[in-house]
């Protein structure tokens, strides 16, 4: 309250457009040409027989471009706050923990 | 018109508990990342379903996977892609002010939506026509017959397409959720709404999208890129 009685807090300075917010076109075109590479790319790859490891190509792609969603189209990397970055980063490792102890638990008991 | 410099108090869109509009901005896209937490907790719950089985039932998932149109499914992953550009697109529009220009990107948005769903439902009626849909009338005949030198069990080929529906539908409804959330989103920046102070619904519809998004990047490896290797 007292600070939004004050008049020499710079609201109004606070409400400009902030325009170092606002990223240039070239980047999301250049995120946008990029991930839509990766899609042709993980779609060709499948074809080719690399074993156990098309897997793990696959999912590499997909997570490279899941995070160039969450770091560009997202804004995390150029206009979140910490408070976002923490919470993205939580996010992963709560999917993680999710995902690994189960998997621990299924992968290391006998099912018939 | 005064000669002072900006004379701007506050944007009447600010709400009397917030010091300013990036506070207020702040709070909301944090609020947003957490309600996508739960989110990804909620995806993430099949997804460890569908990491199991398929670790399980490795044969049944890869002939699966075979069976669904890796065509339709690309085509679907760049019309997706494309939404995504234009959300992106669109927030910049509302960043800078330029009311048409967002009112057509999120009109393009809303298009690539329809235009994922409709490739959707094609997906799904090839499937219905192939005895895929689980439950009475589910067959993997067709699927044994096609992979003789491969050990099918039509029980666990059902898991799979059970996790195929339960998945694809599940995204699909994110999807129509979000064709709702970008129609008032689209009438408002009709009306005049959002400003270059103003723009947070702009944004945070923009990180629904993009979540969803992010879904199907993972959906389309895991369900349709299995196991695409020519069998020898």
């Amino acid at each position: 309250m007292s600070e939004r009685a004050m008049p020499e807090r710079t609201t109004s300075e606070r409400n400009k457009p902030e325009h170092e917010h606002i990223l240039p076109v070239s980047l999301y075109v250049t995120i946008w040409i990029t991930l839509m590479v990766l899609t042709v790319v993980t779609a060709g790859v499948s074809f080719i027989n690399l074993g156990p490891l098309n897997t793990v190509v696959a999912l590499s792609i997909a997570s490279f471009k899941a995070i160039l969603v969450v770091l560009f189209f997202m804004h995390v990397k150029y206009m979140s706050d910490r408070l976002t970055k923490m919470v993205v980063v939580a996010v992963i490792f709560w999917l993680f923990l999710l995902l690994g102890l189960s998997l621990m638990d299924y992968g290391t008991r006998h099912f018939t | 018109m005064s000669d002072s410099p900006i004379v701007l108090e506050h944007s009447t869109e600010l709400r009397h508990h917030f010091a300013d509009m990036d506070q207020q901005r702040d709070a909301a896209s944090l609020g947003m990342w957490l309600f996508l937490g739960t989110e990804v907790m909620f995806f993430g719950g099949m997804f460890c379903a569908y990491l199991i089985y398929r670790l399980w039932y490795y044969n049944e998932f890869a002939a699966g996977s075979r069976s669904i149109s890796l065509l339709l499914g690309t085509i679907n992953t760049v019309v997706l892609i494309c939404s995504s550009l234009t959300v992106a697109l669109g927030v910049r529009a509302a960043q800078m002010g330029k009311r048409k220009l967002l009112v057509i990107l999120l009109l393009l948005t809303m298009l690539f939506g329809l235009a994922f769903l409709g490739i959707k439902g094609i997906e799904w009626y090839q499937k219905y026509e192939e005895h895929h849909i689980p439950g009475s009338t589910f067959s993997a005949e067709n699927l044994i017959q096609e992979y003789p030198g491969i050990h099918i069990d039509p029980q666990h080929e059902q898991i799979y397409f059970s996790l195929y529906f339960a998945l694809t539908g599940l995204h699909a409804l994110h999807m129509v959720i979000g064709l709702g959330i970008f129609t008032v989103l689209t009438f408002y920046a009709w009306k005049g709404k959002y400003s270059p102070e103003y723009y947070t619904p702009v944004e945070i519809g923009g990180l629904y999208w993009h979540f969803v998004d992010i879904v199907w990047i993972y959906l389309f490896p895991l369900l349709y890129l299995i196991d695409r290797k020519p069998i020898h």
